[in-house]
């Protein structure tokens, strides 16, 4: 177990310094990086002493390993909005972001896990063609499309909810319902095609043929065999579910780091934009790793190699 | 039995036969007709202002009035205008981003499983570190970098479309290849000594086509989605240039008075994906049933 904790972590390794490079050559290749760090009327001489201080005047290999150094001891640099260091400012919005994320999850789960297994248990009834148009429609809407006639129903017409903001308790309900649905979609067609395909099973006949009730052929023979392909697909969509939170901050004005890169990006305050794409990055590839984890959980037959 | 159509028409036959595909074809086909015959079909000019007549609902309703089929925005523009003019960047730039996507994926997921070794290696870890951040935030580092541009941000957005989308096709390709590559014909190519870039473009890259096609067909839903994302929020085309999520973004300011300004694009785009879906979810099964997306 802690050796396969050990080489999964390595696997990180890779792709994290893939995101350095690319992080590295898209600051230079946005102009001279320099002209983001002085003040616009700085004299020659100035801007001179600014690009030698921060190595600017160096080689590419010497310039990248310095400032590969500094991005792995999490220092990205000035805001030059906030006149503050990049990184705290946007840990500072993490929680925010997580908050959101973990929401979207539970909400995601609540609606694809009864989908998915009642639409694989009536197999062809009108709630299966329910559940299976509702997933296409889903796929085929975007998710800030879906916000913004949540707002339009629930807070203008209705209101019953917060239109934006995170003030209250339940301004978290129309962000993760418009983010989890989203994922939802492709969780559920996955949950109704492996438990189809697990019903189908021997040890599933088998064990009807027991007498077994209906329920525990349900919950203990099929759904845990059936949650493997499930449990792979949630961890993939997890990316998609981190850029989606991107939109959905954006679209209720929750104060994540997604809202905090967009405003950074209007700006071009590029020291905040890299650090907030590292470190949603970092979260991606942390969740990649739990979901691996968890197989475990589900699994007992998955040894880790 | 009815006789064999030519080879030509089969297609056609087989979409017949199954309606959510058919439904698919159609959805697309309307997309590209209003985008094309745009000029030909909108009621009005879509940038044309007309302040006495801002803010109208809908047709059917008790204020609205029938040369505004959809209403008008703040500015008294005709939203049924807008809509099939937005109809144009929405579909170019769909087809564009995939385009640049599709040359650039291709081309390395071919190299990468043909060539194996390190050249395999490197082209696998670039893959898996793009798979790694979400497709917004490379959006947004890059539009970031470059800046918005002058102009209508085409540009950019086309390029951030391809720079993050070609991802997909690497991956499939790469895929194919290394079991295409090991087949008889392949072998006995390379055994009459044909050079490498020919059983590339000759034997291999025929192959896989209907993945590509497949591919590309779904990577337009994906697409449309992602530049009307990037419009929302302000990073893809810049108005005045009208697309739909230009529209969608600027109707949510106007929410609380006037809910067509957006609904209507918002169901635009919906209807143009879930074509593109449809019809490739359609195209899969007929090309290529044992592919997996």
């Amino acid at each position: 177990m802690i050796k396969f904790l050990f080489s999964r972590i390595l696997q990180m390794i890779p792709p994290l310094f893939g995101l350095t490079i690319i992080l590295f050559v898209l600051l230079r290749i946005g102009g001279d990086p320099v002209a983001h760090l002085v003040d616009p009327e700085a004299s020659v001489e100035e801007v001179a002493k600014v690009r030698a201080a921060y190595g600017f005047d160096r080689p590419y290999h010497e310039q990248y390993l310095r400032q590969l150094g500094m991005m792995l001891a999490g220092d990205f640099g000035d805001s030059f909005r906030f006149r503050s260091p990049a990184m705290p400012l946007v840990l500072e919005r993490l929680p925010a972001t997580l908050e959101l994320a973990l929401a979207s999850m539970l909400v995601a789960l609540i609606i694809a896990i009864p989908a998915g297994l009642l639409s694989a248990i009536y197999q062809n009834s009108w709630l299966d063609l329910f559940v299976t148009v509702g997933s296409t429609l889903g796929r085929a809407m975007p998710n800030f499309w879906i916000g913004i006639m949540l707002i339009l129903f629930f807070s203008v017409q209705l209101r019953w909810l917060p239109v934006s903001g995170r003030d209250e308790a339940a301004s978290i309900v129309l962000p993760a319902i418009t983010l989890g649905s989203s994922i939802a979609t492709t969780l559920a067609r996955v949950l109704r095609s492996s438990m189809l395909e697990v019903l189908r099973q021997e040890y599933i006949v088998t064990a009807r043929a027991k007498g077994v009730s209906q329920g525990m052929v349900i919950m203990h023979h099929a759904l845990r065999n059936a949650l493997i392909p499930f449990v792979t697909v949630f961890g993939l969509q997890m990316a998609w579910l981190l850029g989606g939170a991107v939109i959905v901050e954006n679209v209720f004005a929750w104060p994540g780091m997604g809202r905090l890169i967009l405003a950074s990006v209007q700006v071009r305050d590029l020291a905040v934009v890299q650090a907030g794409v590292f470190v949603f990055a970092l979260v991606v590839m942390v969740t990649n790793l739990l979901v691996d984890l968890s197989y475990a959980v589900i699994d007992p037959r998955i040894r880790f190699r | 039995m009815r006789p064999t159509a030519r080879p030509r028409w089969r297609w056609w036959i087989k979409l017949r036969r199954n309606p959510v595909g058919m439904l698919g074809a159609i959805l697309v086909a309307l997309a590209m007709l209003v985008a094309v015959g745009a000029p030909l079909m909108a009621p009005r000019e879509p940038t044309k202002q007309n302040l006495r007549s801002r803010m109208m609902p809908p047709a059917w309703h008790a204020e609205g009035d029938v040369t505004f089929f959809l209403g008008t925005d703040q500015l008294g523009r005709d939203l049924l205008s807008r809509l099939i003019y937005g109809a144009r960047i929405s579909v170019v730039v769909g087809v564009l981003g995939v385009l640049v996507a599709m040359v650039v994926g291709v081309a390395l997921g071919l190299i990468s499983g043909y060539a194996g070794g390190w050249v395999d290696t490197i082209i696998s870890r670039i893959v898996d570190t793009f798979m790694s951040i979400p497709f917004i935030l490379l959006a947004m580092a890059v539009v970031g970098a470059l800046g918005l541009g002058k102009g209508s941000g085409l540009l950019t957005l086309v390029i951030v479309l391809g720079l993050t989308g070609w991802v997909t096709f690497a991956r499939v390709v790469r895929g194919e290849v290394l079991s295409i590559k090991e087949r008889d014909f392949v072998q006995s190519a390379r055994s009459i000594g044909q050079t490498d870039l020919w059983i590339l473009l000759r034997h291999i890259l025929p192959n896989v086509t209907a993945s590509i096609i497949v591919l590309s067909t779904l990577q337009i839903a994906t697409v449309i989605i992602a530049e009307s994302s990037l419009s929302f929020l302000g990073l893809g085309v810049q108005p005045p240039t009208i697309t739909w999520g230009v529209m969608l973004a600027e109707g949510r300011d106007h929410l609380a008075t006037s809910w067509w300004l957006a609904t209507f694009p918002g169901l635009a785009i919906s209807l143009t994906v879930l074509g593109a879906i449809l019809f490739g979810d359609w195209l899969r099964d007929v090309l290529d049933p044992r592919m997996k997306l």
